[in-house]
């Protein structure tokens, strides 16, 4: 993160281009800042920060879905375009992928996957799976790190099932969880044996990093 | 009338006229409950509207609340639009892959006649018969899903986004299409029975879309739907904020909000009041896990918040209790209602 006084002014500017839908805006920032020897921070922290800050005033009711939505929309349409300073992908990161546990409301993973993206992180997407599938897919690929989007509560009580068929076959597999039956009930993500819930979609970055730390020796 | 010679439907209208009537109204909103009451799977209790309508029967005589639900479930709509419907043993039938997959589809989109779809037909048959079983006693609370809330069912959250936002015309058009549907539906479950319609409409929340997008889109969309509903409505917000819209919601006719467990219904009561009747605001989510200890606890809290000067019906927050919430704690929250809202109401600081 910044320490450059001109910071908050740069962080505003780009939250408000971004509120607003203003992409040619966001875009000049970026490139702007892509350009500059002192650059305040990087293209990527500005986006992750204010992406977490859109996230974090959403959960506090400041901010709209919708906004969070287009906001990480745009930001991931910029990372395909402008020269932004990602993250060095990280080698030794854990393999990671996100999916739907049987319902069919993509909203919530196609936000943590612009949040992710938009911070440089590789993340497979399984789209829709039921749990044998997806447990299968994880041990193919040697995921991880599963992170489980869902808007239904019947979808989230299935997560328990995940977690039971991950230990009888032996993965060791972190399961991270969101969406709104976890929003409104602060407790379910450890009744249904997940390792942690994110609130809103930027979320996921701090999870995540916490996780790759724990795997650091 | 005393009080105590008081009906659910005398004790609702006294509510709705921002009085006091004998107790609190409780609208235990069990859409999916009925199926466990009558010994059948949840697909299998929404095929025979007979079982619908005994189940809501069955239940308002065991538990003692206030209405009858003739809703089936949300994506009892997208299957009237010839969308996929997926069925699970253990919560409502979910809406499937959305059936508009590309924006142009909505260039050529019409409605279902309401008449001619079986799954709706459905819904009016269970209505008729709750109808004839409960006159006058009970009020019937008939449900329809905004013609700004429906999309995301009809095409997913995040295209509907996109569209709101970059296609305007293919946005209007849409809203004129779902609004005929919406019109037609409501008034149809109005003319078999149905009391009042619960308009369903989380997306106009300010969880969803920021205050000013919602006066320029699902304000305007719902004043002019709502104006064309031959009954009473309650517009009912799905668990999404509200604080910040109440004038709003107030002005586009509707006489309720249903509101979120996430904002202080004490605040809500206090916009509301007057203007709005206040449905509300246990945690649906939260009440799987509750003792009837806990259950207690919240009734009698959502009572000493929001229940003074009439003008409000104890509810869920989000219009559909899960169906893993059990029959002892159900029994509870009636039970806490019964001996905390009789009016006038016992404040809980001075006990």
């Amino acid at each position: 993160m910044a320490d450059n006084d001109s910071y908050p002014e740069l962080k505003q500017e780009f939250l408000k281009a971004l509120l607003s839908l203003d992409r040619i805006q966001a875009e000049r920032i970026l490139t702007d800042i892509s350009h500059l020897k002192n650059a305040p921070c990087s293209s990527e922290s500005l986006i992750v920060d204010v992406l977490e800050t859109i996230g974090t005033e959403w959960e506090n009711g400041k901010f709209a879905l919708s906004q969070v939505y287009m906001s990480g929309r745009i930001c991931e349409e910029l990372v395909a375009h402008v020269p932004v300073q990602t993250r060095i992908p990280q080698k030794n990161a854990p393999a990671m992928a996100i999916a739907l546990l049987n319902d069919y409301h993509a909203l919530g993973k196609r936000m943590v996957l612009s949040v992710l993206h938009s911070a440089g992180y590789a993340v497979t997407d399984y789209g829709r799976m039921d749990v044998p599938n997806l447990v299968a897919a994880i041990k193919q690929d040697g995921i991880q790190i599963i992170l489980i989007s869902v808007l239904m509560l019947p979808s989230a009580l299935h997560v328990k099932d995940l977690r039971q068929t991950l230990n009888a076959a032996g993965l060791l597999v972190k399961i991270i969880v969101g969406g709104a039956p976890f929003r409104l009930n602060k407790e379910l993500w450890k009744t249904v044996g997940a390792d942690a819930a994110g609130h809103t979609a930027a979320d996921a970055i701090d999870i995540i990093d916490s996780i790759c730390r724990e795997k650091t020796p | 009338m005393t009080h105590n010679s008081m009906t659910s439907l005398d004790r609702v209208l006294t509510t709705l006229g921002h009085g006091e009537p004998d107790r609190v109204p409780l609208f235990l909103l069990l859409s999916l409950h009925g199926a466990r009451e009558m010994g059948v799977s949840i697909q299998r209790y929404f095929s025979k509207p007979d079982l619908v309508a005994e189940g809501q029967l069955r239940l308002r005589k065991k538990i003692g609340h206030d209405c009858l639900y003739s809703f089936f479930y949300a994506a009892v709509e997208v299957e009237a639009w010839g969308g996929e419907v997926i069925h699970v043993y253990d919560g409502p039938p979910n809406s499937g892959m959305p059936f508009i997959r590309k924006m142009d589809q909505i260039d050529s989109l019409e409605p279902p006649s309401v008449r001619d779809t079986p799954c709706l037909y459905k819904v009016l048959e269970a209505t008729k018969a709750m109808k004839d079983a409960v006159g006058t006693d009970a009020p019937i609370i008939g449900v329809v899903m905004s013609p700004f809330s429906l999309p995301v069912m009809q095409m997913g959250f995040g295209p509907y986004f996109d569209l709101m936002h970059e296609q305007t015309d293919r946005f209007d058009r849409l809203m004129a299409v779902n609004t005929a549907f919406c019109v037609e539906w409501a008034n149809a479950q109005l003319t078999a029975g149905a009391t009042a319609i619960c308009y369903f409409d989380p997306v106009s929340s300010t969880t969803i879309i920021p205050a000013d997008m919602y006066r320029k889109t699902g304000k305007i969309i719902a004043t002019k739907t709502i104006s064309r509903i031959q009954g009473p409505v309650a517009t009912h917000m799905a668990s999404g904020a509200c604080l910040k819209i109440v004038s709003d919601i107030h002005q586009t006719g509707t006489a309720v909000v249903g509101v979120s467990a996430d904002e202080n219904l004490r605040d809500l009561k206090q916009a509301c009041a007057g203007k709005l009747t206040v449905l509300g605001n246990l945690n649906g989510l939260e009440m799987i896990d509750w003792t009837e200890k806990e259950a207690i606890s919240a009734v009698r809290k959502a009572i000493d918040h929001a229940g003074p000067g009439g003008g409000f019906i104890l509810s869920d927050n989000h219009g559909e209790i899960p169906w893993q919430v059990s029959e002892n704690v159900l029994m509870a929250v009636s039970h806490a209602v019964h001996e905390y809202g009789q009016y006038p109401v016992r404040q809980m600081e001075s006990e």
